[in-house]
């Protein structure tokens, strides 16, 4: 371990960057995390806000730079290694399995038996249902852990997604686009679930709904082309000139 | 394995082996052109492939049955017009099989994998019903056979020549109608985003057929380049199909230089291993190697690295 | 819900009493000793297609090569019995006596190291499982650790399948070339090819395939088997969720693999030889259909589907050869676009339901609510 690192971070990504076929996506990007915090990055389109979150999941490989979670470098890992050592990553459109009731969404998260031969032994013990059953009080989804994930409605199935996560009870959440699609009465429902996980756990939010932002951020990361353009509290970020002219507009 | 030739003999022997090795990389690129297209533009994998070439080599066939016992007189020239009028009879298949199996198929590739290998089954036996299941050869005009001699020792036949040319320029035609003509366009703007292309007035669907068609119709050419190098039979275009997907998956889909690329190096790695081992286990080798390297390098030798 | 995972539902129960009751009585009762002896070998493709089933239609992955293990098991068996075959005595009019008569054809003088582990039958039992599941081991493995999949897997898969056969066929002298391996005689002494043996060896089959069957439903109903469906449709989400995915799709290739070699081995032993031309393209791609026409997601419907498109091939290819090819693209087509489900959907939308209504007219059923009728799901 490099011994210069900031250690008092939960996750510190520094010069960051990615390149594909020349064009940098992401460019010397810096950014730290804190135990316990909710982090937005927003940005205009193309800023590169869900390629960052793909280098930290280990979807794409950086082509430079340095990602570390808990002080352990994550450049390099595979993604399942970078799910068990607590890195949780939900997709911009709803990824969840249709075809399975809530229930069995949620279990298929639940850590246990990720291996081929704890898959096909593994049991549905008290264990699994009373975690199950809590995790999906939490996402308001308790009443209806036997309905077929397909015919949710879309924001309770960004829930799900979510509730998949905590399942895993992973040290970092990233959320991609969290409240697309919801009801106003339901982002305020999820405002208060992030609200709720962070009492242990940090979380990443990629959000373009300026009002969702403000009730959750405690800091904001702008992104322009691949680069920080402003950072802080949503106040300042607000006032930045530099942010008011490439994305909130005036 | 030289000591037995001198040095003069074993390289007339390697171009020799070349030379011959250029008839399989005419009939492997223009199989692998229509292929490419199709794979690369809608991800179907067209298993019925080599019996659209196929058609295309019994229509030559039949042309030159026809003008041979009709008009004799233009015999010398009828190989041309074969190849149009193959051309025109597997676009026209390939425009119908598109319209009835593969528009229902788009989103399921493995499916169409299955599909069209049972379209492939009822195209063998329908030129087994209507053909017979011999072999056929067609005969070729007196301009064309023969050989030149480059060297006393090297001998090329001119109708080895004429489908390498023939290739060539279909090869280019393809080039200039993707990269310049308003279709090639449409089809490069499909491929890269169907909502798109269909919001800004690309009728999808069309263009969709018309690529499948295409494919298909170059693959009848290929049937009258066939001809020339092999007799025609039923089945004959099923021995073509693993070969030409390994040239389309090695060359990186979507790639036209990776398609002649490496549709010249499997052809000639086969054509000169021929030579020091058995034709099957030459063949062993060098498909051995294209899965081994394909393992190794699965998106192919000539892919970009793009972003997700 | 959340009751705990069964092995067998009611309903699966009485679906697999209804196909033991069929493999192992009502066809040994109802046919005649040749018949069963044909029945036997298409059931032997019955351990492909479910493999298939688990492959193909939970995971998503398609194999156009379970030719290469179905005949790489069957090959295993067919080197042992071709030994036992080529005793010293038997073989005393060739060049060199002791050695299969098709290698003292082309002019070998002796046994080549890699047959003669095979003079054991205990090795020859392990190398049918072992040698395809760890060849599929090493397809999988170089494929799936580097994401290929989809069309890309069923194209390599069909080169092996085309290069094992080309092989097999250009190594005459160690393979027995095109004709394959034949003139097998005994497995231990115990002549293979009476009429008393083919019965035994039926039934040996059908245990076999019930017990294949039965491990394929374990795998499908456990965690595992869900994780399979999840893949297929969610594979990001799957490995976000901390799964290897790469290691789940290389066991159940591996397993069908396995499963694909125990029919081939028992198509040896049925049908006294075995050649490539149960390896190549051709073969391998029927076996998909034999899947495909059952059900792709169906285990029982699987090995339904392997009995009928052969009965069907065999009636055909007797009464109406040039109908066949026809026939079998005609299923192709049908299976892909108007039958996705093959028998086991039909079965589960239009034949159930009936039988259903059937059932309600009947006082008997009514009262007792039996659980009712089998479903091939």
């Amino acid at each position: 371990m490099d011994p210069s690192a900031p250690a008092d971070f939960l996750l510190s990504v520094e010069g960051l960057t990615v390149s594909f076929d020349g064009f940098k996506a992401v460019n010397d990007l810096s950014f730290y995390v804190d135990e316990n915090e909710i982090r937005v990055i927003i940005g205009p389109n193309g800023a590169g806000k869900t390629t960052v979150l793909d280098l930290i999941c280990g979807r794409t490989r950086p082509t430079e730079g340095s990602i570390r979670f808990k002080g352990q470098e994550l450049t390099g890992m595979r993604e399942h290694e970078i799910v068990h050592a607590g890195v949780g990553r939900k997709f911009q459109n709803p990824s969840i399995y249709e075809d399975l009731t809530v229930f069995e969404n949620l279990e298929l998260s639940f850590p246990r038996g990720r291996n081929v031969f704890g898959a096909l032994f593994f049991r549905r013990d008290a264990e699994v249902r009373d975690r199950v059953e809590e995790v999906a009080e939490m996402i308001f989804l308790k009443d209806h852990l036997d309905t077929e994930a397909a015919i949710l409605s879309h924001g309770q199935k960004q829930w799900l997604e979510i509730g998949m996560l905590l399942i895993q009870s992973p040290k970092l959440l990233m959320l991609d686009e969290p409240v697309a699609g919801m009801s106003i009465a339901e982002r305020v429902k999820t405002a208060e679930l992030l609200n709720t996980i962070i009492r242990n756990q940090s979380v990443i939010v990629i959000e373009h709904d300026m009002k969702f932002v403000e009730d959750i951020a405690h800091r904001v990361t702008v992104l322009h082309q691949g680069k920080v353009l402003s950072e802080g509290t949503m106040d300042r970020v607000k006032h930045d000139p530099k942010v008011v002219e490439v994305y909130l507009g005036h | 394995m030289i000591g037995d030739y001198t040095f003069g003999e074993f390289t007339s022997i390697l171009a020799m082996q070349g030379f011959a090795g250029l008839s399989l990389f005419s009939v492997f690129v223009l199989m692998a052109l229509g292929l490419a297209i199709i794979f690369g533009q809608m991800g179907v994998i067209n298993m019925a492939h080599g019996e659209f070439m196929i058609l295309g080599a019994y229509v030559t066939y039949l042309c030159s049955h026809l003008v041979t016992t009709y008009v004799p007189v233009l015999f010398p020239v009828y190989f041309f017009a074969a190849m149009v009028l193959a051309f025109c009879a597997s676009f026209s298949l390939g425009v119908l099989v598109e319209w009835a199996l593969i528009r229902h198929l788009y989103r399921r590739p493995l499916d169409t994998l299955l599909a069209t290998w049972g379209l492939s089954l009822i195209l063998q036996q329908v030129y087994r019903s209507v053909f017979g299941a011999r072999e056929v050869g067609v005969t070729l005009p007196d301009w064309m056979m023969g050989s030149v001699a480059l060297t006393d020792m090297i001998e090329i036949p001119i109708n080895g020549l004429f489908v390498m040319g023939l290739t060539i320029l279909i090869a280019f035609g393809v080039y200039l109608m993707m990269a310049r003509s308003t279709f090639g366009k449409q089809v490069r703007a499909v491929l890269q985003n169907r909502v798109m292309a269909g919001a800004v007035g690309i009728n999808t669907k069309r263009v969709d057929r018309l690529t499948f068609g295409l494919g298909c119709g170059i693959a009848g050419i290929a049937g009258a380049a066939f001809t020339m190098i092999g007799s025609t039979g039923p089945t004959a275009g099923q021995l073509y199909i693993v070969d030409t997907f390994l040239v389309v998956v090695f060359g990186g889909a979507g790639s036209l230089i990776g398609t002649i690329a490496s549709a010249f190096t499997i052809s000639q790695a086969q054509s000169t291993m021929e030579f020091f081992m058995s034709g099957s286990m030459a063949k062993v080798l060098t498909l051995l190697t294209v899965v081994g390297i394909l393992m190794l390098r699965p998106q192919g030798l000539f892919t970009l690295n793009i972003r997700r | 819900m959340t009751s705990d995972t069964q092995l067998f539902k009611p309903r699966e129960w009485v679906a697999l009493a209804i196909l033991a009751a069929i493999i192992l009585i009502v066809i040994p009762i109802g046919v005649d000793t040749f018949r069963l002896n044909l029945v036997g070998k298409y059931l032997t493709y019955a351990f492909v297609a479910i493999g298939l089933v688990l492959c193909w239609g939970l995971g998503g992955i398609l194999s156009l090569g379970q030719g290469i293990f179905f005949g790489l098991g069957g090959y295993c068996m067919a080197m042992f019995l071709k030994l036992e075959a080529s005793t010293p005595e038997a073989t005393k009019i060739q060049s060199t006596p002791g050695i299969p008569d098709f290698m003292d054809w082309n002019q070998i003088t002796e046994l080549p190291f890699w047959w003669q582990p095979f003079h054991s039958l205990s090795f020859t039992l392990v190398a049918i499982v072992a040698v395809p599941a760890i060849f599929a081991y090493i397809i999988g493995a170089a494929m799936f650790k580097r994401r290929v999949g989809g069309v890309y897997f069923a194209i390599i898969t069909q080169a092996v399948a085309a290069i094992l056969t080309i092989l097999i066929i250009g190594q005459q002298g160690y393979t027995g070339g095109v004709n394959g391996i034949t003139d097998l005689r005994t497995l231990l002494g115990w002549d293979i090819r009476t009429d008393d043996a083919k019965t035994v060896l039926y039934f040996v089959n059908a245990v076999l395939l019930i017990a294949c069957l039965v491990a394929a439903q374990f795998v499908r109903v456990s965690k595992f088997g869900r994780l399979l469906v999840a893949m297929r449709d969610r594979e990001d989400r799957v490995r976000f969720s901390g799964y290897d995915v790469a290691n789940f799709k290389i066991f159940i290739f591996c397993l069908a693999a396995a499963f694909s070699a125990i029919g081939g081995a028992m198509f040896t032993l049925q049908v006294g030889f075995m050649s490539p031309s149960f390896v190549g393209i051709v073969p391998s791609i029927e076996m998909v259909i034999f899947c495909a026409v059952g059900g792709r997601m169906s285990l029982f419907g699987a090995v339904y589907g392997a009995l009928l498109v052969n009965f069907a091939k065999t009636t055909f290819s007797e009464s109406f050869p040039e109908l066949w090819l026809f026939a079998m693209g005609g299923l192709f087509i049908a299976v892909v676009m108007a039958f996705p489900n093959g028998l086991a959907g039909v079965f589960r939308d239009h034949v159930e339901p009936a039988l259903l209504k059937l059932a309600q007219r009947l006082p008997l059923w009514r009262a007792g609510g039996v659980p009712l009728s089998s479903s091939a799901k």
